[in-house]
């Protein structure tokens, strides 16, 4: 990571114009916009807080928690759409119980929407971290979620997951 | 200023260069609905319910920002601009709550009362609206977002005139609303509590932290002793909410509505007033003639003490170190009052009308309390004050006027000018000034801190020395004064700040659709009681001089340094 002080410094005499290409490099390098990014590209370009923020959400790509272990993927993409991208959505967010750009409680689940992932052919399509899944249905997000859950599990040691 | 001249609806108007269509028409008397437009701020045309007719004009124009010219012909009522009007009314309702009976601006709301103006009956579009959570998480304002209009006008105030910009606009289209950064409660937020956007919002999307029914509640409690305490600005505008004009003093008629709703005692927190100036004047004193820190800033309005606590927390020192006059209030009538009333101060409720909402917050700050007990229990705002008097079915207007209760009722028209911005300067330049010569000024009157001005400054022959004070009200420009002194600026000594805009008399817990008008009409009113009566320096008030033989000692001292004085300290929080 690079750290924000050094996005901040790659921008010499930045003003409110260069808020945006700065949280995009401050989201890549960090995955995430935190507060005390917000509080430093603040002081530096003397931008209130809540100004940034609202910027910020003013655009989908931006999001304010690190991504969960498992980051799902979205595609509202036009061929997904048609084939009903709109409800896979609406399933992800009724499982999780988080909106788009926010990630669950237990840090295991994030969720991104993302204007096409390119595999049209595939619609509707999710991935996560990263891998393809194919014309998903309710039933098939289900059993997503749950391998991933499994796959958490797994990884900790015995006596924690008793 | 040179006149132009327009015709409006067939009847002629003179204008003045540089008008939009609005304040001309609005100097005429002649009224155009906006909901997004704010007296001396550049328009932001985001609400288009100004809409005009122009002669030669194509479509209609938003007349917030449509700048007058010689000859113009303006229609402000044609079919076209009413049903212009009654769309973006139905357009707005197309996604707001039908909660009028429930909602704290039923009776009082712009959008409930353009929609009766413009005949709309029925829900004609239907928009989905993305239902968000109340926001009562802290201690004076609380939030509303599904009745919010997104008119930016709360935005505005907290940034252009406040400068602290705790809200902005968050998420786009028909998902945006208003919000702090993060979209955390506003109890975490750099909010200062002042309440300005309430004033400005023209819906029930923001409004106070109610206590209304916990002040009832208490005064209907036997085992309860219930006082209470208003604030100087309190009396120039109450009358208001009982129909009056701006400007009428309501003093002993409202002393006396509170008595029949039941309030043990009344006391005046001008009283108070007096007494800070006597801890201030000495604190200033003390600080010049032993080089301490300078200059030396007022604490009496909570928002600033919060401003200051998070924008400019390198300034904590100059804070003067008294609490204000409510909560010098509050903590004498836990201590001497209850000793000699030889009561529990725990039985004891402490009631303080402020004019404020800030007050609220200050009233629960940690350092405010003897013993876990809180030297103000509830802060009640002028508008709940009204509520409660309605409540009750006492109407002060029909009143005779009483006297504030001893030993707390006794004040100087100096203590009272604490209501208008500039007044506490004033006052503690009168006593200064006897405190430093032992003479009395020859002009009591301190004209160059009077006014409406943002920014006032004034020098002031003091013996050999001159003092150097400035006034300033809104954060913002308490700001530009701040940046000022960080940048090396050496004179001033004294800098007063309001956090509301003329100071309390504009305060975030006013009546609602205040205009500068009407501040210039509280601010009269007090200038006229400063200029009637006799006792008009704090130093001369016979309570006080009282309360420093009986009880206090004197300035300063041992028992003044526990119970009226504090300290603040830096905060930390996403600014
Ligand atoms: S904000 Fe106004 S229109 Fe909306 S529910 Fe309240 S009173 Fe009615
Ligand atoms: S109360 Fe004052 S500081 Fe807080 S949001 Fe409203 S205008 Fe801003
Ligand atoms: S909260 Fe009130 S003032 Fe702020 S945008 Fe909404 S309606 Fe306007
Ligand atoms: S008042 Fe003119 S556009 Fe809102």
């Amino acid at each position: 990571m690079k750290g924000i002080d050094a996005i901040l410094q790659g921008h010499p005499g930045a003003g409110r114009d260069a808020l945006i290409p700065i949280l995009q490099e401050v989201q890549e390098d960090q995955g995430y916009i935190s507060p005390q990014a917000i509080a430093e590209i603040g002081r530096r370009l003397k931008l209130p807080a809540s100004k940034i923020y609202g910027v910020a959400t003013f655009y989908n790509m931006f999001r304010f928690s690190p991504r969960g272990k498992f980051h799902i993927m979205v595609c509202r993409g036009t061929a997904c759409h048609v084939k009903g991208s709109a409800k896979t959505l609406e399933t992800l967010i009724k499982a999780l119980h988080i909106e788009p750009g926010q990630t669950t409680r237990d840090g295991l689940f994030s969720l991104e929407v993302v204007a096409c992932l390119g595999a049209c052919a595939l619609s509707p399509t999710i991935t996560v971290n990263g891998t393809f899944y194919p014309k998903v249905t309710q039933a098939k997000i289900a059993k997503v979620l749950d391998e991933c859950r499994r796959a958490a599990q797994e990884k900790q040691p015995k006596e924690m997951a008793s | 200023m040179s006149n132009v001249n327009i015709q409006v609806n067939g009847q002629a108007v003179q204008a003045r260069k540089g008008d939009t269509i609005l304040t001309a028409c609005r100097r005429a008397g002649i009224p155009i609905p906006t909901l997004c437009y704010m007296e001396d701020l550049l328009p932001s045309g985001a609400c288009r319910m100004c809409v005009v007719e122009v002669e030669g004009a194509p479509g209609l124009v938003p007349s917030c920002s449509f700048p007058v010219s010689e000859g113009m012909k303006v229609n402000t009522r044609s079919p076209e601009v009413i049903q212009a009007r009654r769309t973006i009314v139905e357009l707005l309702l197309s996604s707001h709550p039908d909660d009028c009976l429930y909602c704290i601006r039923n009776g009082k709301c712009d959008l409930q009362r353009l929609a009766r103006e413009h005949g709309v009956t029925q829900r004609v579009f239907r928009g989905k609206a993305v239902h968000r959570e109340r926001d009562v998480s802290g201690p004076a304002i609380a939030r509303e977002p599904d009745k919010c209009i997104l008119c930016g006008k709360c935005v505005r105030v907290c940034e252009e005139i406040q400068g602290v910009a705790a809200i902005d606009f968050i998420e786009r289209g028909s998902r945006a609303f208003i919000g702090t950064a993060l979209n955390k409660g506003l109890n975490v937020s750099s909010c200062i509590n002042c309440g300005q956007c309430v004033n400005v919002c023209p819906t029930g999307a923001l409004h106070e932290q109610r206590s209304v029914d916990e002040v009832l509640a208490a005064l209907n409690d036997p085992d309860k002793m219930v006082v209470c305490q208003h604030a100087p600005a309190v009396s120039v505008t109450i009358a208001e909410e009982f129909g009056m004009k701006p400007g009428v003093d309501f003093d002993g008629k409202m002393v006396a509505a509170l008595r029949r709703v039941g309030f043990d005692r009344v006391f005046d927190t001008s009283f108070t007033a007096d007494l800070t100036i006597m801890e201030e004047g000495s604190e200033l004193v003390q600080r010049i003639q032993q080089g301490g820190v300078l200059p030396m800033l007022t604490s009496c309005s909570p928002g600033w003490i919060k401003f200051v606590e998070q924008f400019y927390p390198d300034f904590i020192p100059n804070l003067s170190t008294c609490k204000s006059p409510q909560q010098m209030m509050g903590a004498l009538v836990k201590s001497f009052f209850a000793e000699r009333e030889g009561r529990d101060p725990r039985s004891i409720v402490s009631v303080s009308i402020m004019p404020c909402t800030a007050k609220k917050f200050e009233a629960q700050r940690p350092e405010m309390n003897q013993n876990m007990v809180p030297d103000v229990d509830y802060v009640l705002t002028t508008r709940e004050l009204a509520d409660l008097f309605r409540l009750c079915g006492v109407d002060p207007a029909a009143l005779e006027p009483e006297g504030a209760d001893t030993p707390f009722g006794e004040r100087s028209s100096a203590g009272k000018l604490f209501g208008a911005s500039g007044g506490v300067m004033e006052a503690a330049i009168r006593s200064a000034y006897f405190l430093i010569t032992g003479s009395e000024l020859s002009e009591l009157k301190i004209q160059e801190v009077r006014g409406l001005k943002g920014i006032k400054e004034a020098r002031v022959k003091i013996g050999d020395l001159e003092l150097c004070a400035a006034v300033a009200s809104s954060l913002g420009n308490a700001r530009k004064l701040l940046d000022e002194v960080r940048a090396g600026r050496k004179d001033l000594a004294f800098i007063e700040v309001m956090t509301c805009p003329g100071g309390c008399i504009n305060g975030g817990g006013q009546p609602l659709g205040t205009d500068m008008e009407a501040v210039r009409a509280r601010m009269n009113a007090l200038y006229q009681i400063d200029r009637d009566e006799t006792l008009r320096v704090s130093h001369k008030n016979k309570m006080v001089q009282r309360l420093y033989a009986e009880f206090l000692g004197k300035p300063l001292g041992e028992r003044s340094h526990h119970l009226l004085h504090t300290h603040y300290h830096e905060r930390n929080v996403l600014l």
